[in-house]
């Protein structure tokens, strides 16, 4: 590779991700960009709520914790950092990294806020046809939560423009975090689909940040990983025509190779000629993926075509109660004592006179999460029993783990370790909307 | 022989699709592959297995197969109660898949 790269960090590839991988980048990689993702689809529903309970709330949990740690680190070394930490209160996330900031007497620190995500006004005052399900939004009605839009690089470029040391989002596409500083620094055409392509691709690559260094690949004897627990994070150097190099760092964990580089280039995948973007359409058929030397992989081939007219939106809504049980019987005739228990507790939800809907009845061990015609057939020294449900409140979901733990004293012989729970499901819906209705707009806060 | 013995998975979900990406262990074994991974081979594997649509893409450049799964996951990992709602699980149950070379 010649003339100028930029190397940008995987600092998080989902909201509950290890930190330390993101600190080691930010110390020893010299980075110019640090991108963490944290926002899963429903996570904003959840997230609206807290906010709805708080307006000073609603973004990631762990952002305080985060910047805490990665600001004094980023400043010191001049490396900018971009999430969508600010899931559905960007302003608010980035009011409180200013404080972090001023606190850490980082003075005149620049954070921005991307919003204009936030559609829901729009979505529920509107016939929007869902997808893969019948029926419009406005259907939905009272238990919507949230509607939120893809939005693309548009916003976060401005703040980058705007010497931005942290930028921070809601919902946007995730391989937008990565793309927005390509197209910042090598002036990329909005129109240039290729390059938005390929740029598009290298941020899909690194978007789950240890899942392309080794993190779910180890298959004990047959796909061995070196040091799994000190797995380490990677970065891409790449350069003005997109082409990248990804790597990690010496004396981390784990290992990127041309194995770990298909797995994550296929990873949540459709059609790989078509991956829908908000700035392209993408396609990754004609990646090329070559070893560069240990723990180097260059990547070139990504493509694209004309940006769809319409932009994704997720519709998180509130869909009644989810009631959990489970309790474990072991020894021989486990798997018996287990199917008893299940009969039992049907048959006792049944009377109750609840209305349950996607009823779950189960042995974790036997037939939970196996879904193989061919089971081997050989029976568990142990299974675990599980209750899973949906009621319309809170009350009626909690019958569930009662009858589960009622089993000690009113079920087969030999169980234990109960466990219980309920919680509120935020299930997500998905519609269109013209994108010339949604705008990206730019908040500062200073340090 | 199985699956595992010439390939590799990573499972991934968006919405209600389950998607299971299949690697040959070497490009010789990706013509194995691409002649016995079938559609109709995936689902008869996994025995009930309910979806709208099942799809096969061949990514030749990657020696790779991308089995997308089109309502597969009970509503998906937001409405489905399963112990694996993300039916992040399903490509590894794939492995023991046997693999005859004269098939």
């Amino acid at each position: 590779m010649t003339g100028r790269t930029i190397r940008i960090g995987a600092g998080a590839g989902f909201s509950a991700d290890r930190i330390e991988p993101a600190l080691d980048l930010l110390d020893r990689g010299a980075l110019d960009y640090l991108a963490f993702e944290c926002l899963a689809e429903r996570t904003i529903g959840l997230a609206q709520a807290e906010r709805q309970a708080n307006p000073a709330q609603g973004y990631d949990p762990l952002l305080k914790a985060r910047m805490t740690a990665a600001l004094p680190i980023a400043a010191r070394n001049g490396v900018r950092i971009i999430s969508n930490m600010g899931a559905a209160n960007p302003v608010a996330a980035a009011q409180e990294t200013a404080r972090i900031a001023r606190d850490l007497g980082l003075s005149g620190y620049r954070t921005a806020a991307v919003t204009g995500d936030d559609v829901l006004d729009l979505v529920m005052s509107g016939d929007y046809p869902l997808l893969d399900r019948e029926g419009v939004s406005r259907d939905l009605g009272g238990s919507v939560v949230s509607a939120n839009a893809y939005l693309g690089v548009e916003g976060i470029v401005s703040a980058l423009a705007g010497q931005a040391s942290v930028v921070l989002t809601g919902r946007v596409c995730d391989p937008a975090l990565f793309l927005a500083p390509l197209v910042h620094e090598f002036h990329w055409a909005p129109d240039d689909w290729t390059l938005l392509g390929q740029g598009t691709l290298v941020g899909h690559m690194l978007e789950c940040a240890g899942q392309l260094t080794g993190g779910y690949f180890a298959n004990p004897g047959f796909d061995d990983v070196p040091d799994l627990a000190n797995l380490g994070f990677p970065f891409a150097d790449v350069s003005a025509d997109g082409a990248a190099v990804f790597g990690k760092l010496d004396g981390t964990g784990g290992c990127l190779t041309t194995a770990t580089c298909k797995q994550q280039l296929l990873y949540e995948i459709l059609d790989p000629g078509a991956y829908l973007q908000s700035d392209v359409v993408a396609d990754f058929r004609a990646a090329r993926i070559e070893e560069q030397g240990r723990d180097r992989v260059r990547l070139t081939g990504g493509a694209g075509r004309v940006r769809p007219e319409t932009l994704k939106v997720s519709i998180c809504y509130e869909d009644g109660y989810a009631g959990e049980g489970q309790i474990s019987y072991g020894g021989p005739g486990a798997e018996a004592r287990g199917q008893l228990a299940l009969a039992v507790v049907r048959e006792r939800l049944a009377q109750s006179g609840i209305a349950f809907s996607n009823l779950r009845l189960e042995l974790i061990g036997v037939n939970a999460i196996d879904r193989r015609s061919a089971r081997p057939e050989r029976e568990p020294g142990e299974v675990r029993v599980r209750v899973a449900a949906q009621a319309g409140s809170q009350r009626d979901a909690e019958r569930i783990g009662a009858e589960v733990e009622a089993l000690y004293t009113n079920g087969p012989m030999g169980g234990g370790g109960v466990s219980r729970a309920t919680r509120k499901v935020v299930a997500v819906a998905s519609t269109l909307i013209d994108r010339r209705l949604v705008v990206p707009r730019i908040h500062w806060e200073v340090a | 022989m199985i699956l595992r013995d010439i390939a590799y998975v990573r499972t991934g979900d968006k919405g209600d699709t389950a998607q299971i990406a299949i690697f040959a262990r070497s490009p010789e074994r990706y013509e194995l592959l691409v002649a016995v991974v079938t559609t109709e081979r995936v689902l008869a594997h996994f025995g009930d297995i309910v979806c709208r649509t099942a799809t096969r893409y061949e990514l030749d450049n990657l020696h790779a197969l991308n089995f997308v799964l089109e309502g597969a996951l009970a509503g998906g990992v937001t409405r489905s109660l399963a112990l694996d709602a993300h039916g992040k699980t399903l490509g590894a149950q794939l492995l023991d898949m046997p693999i005859s070379e004269e098939a």
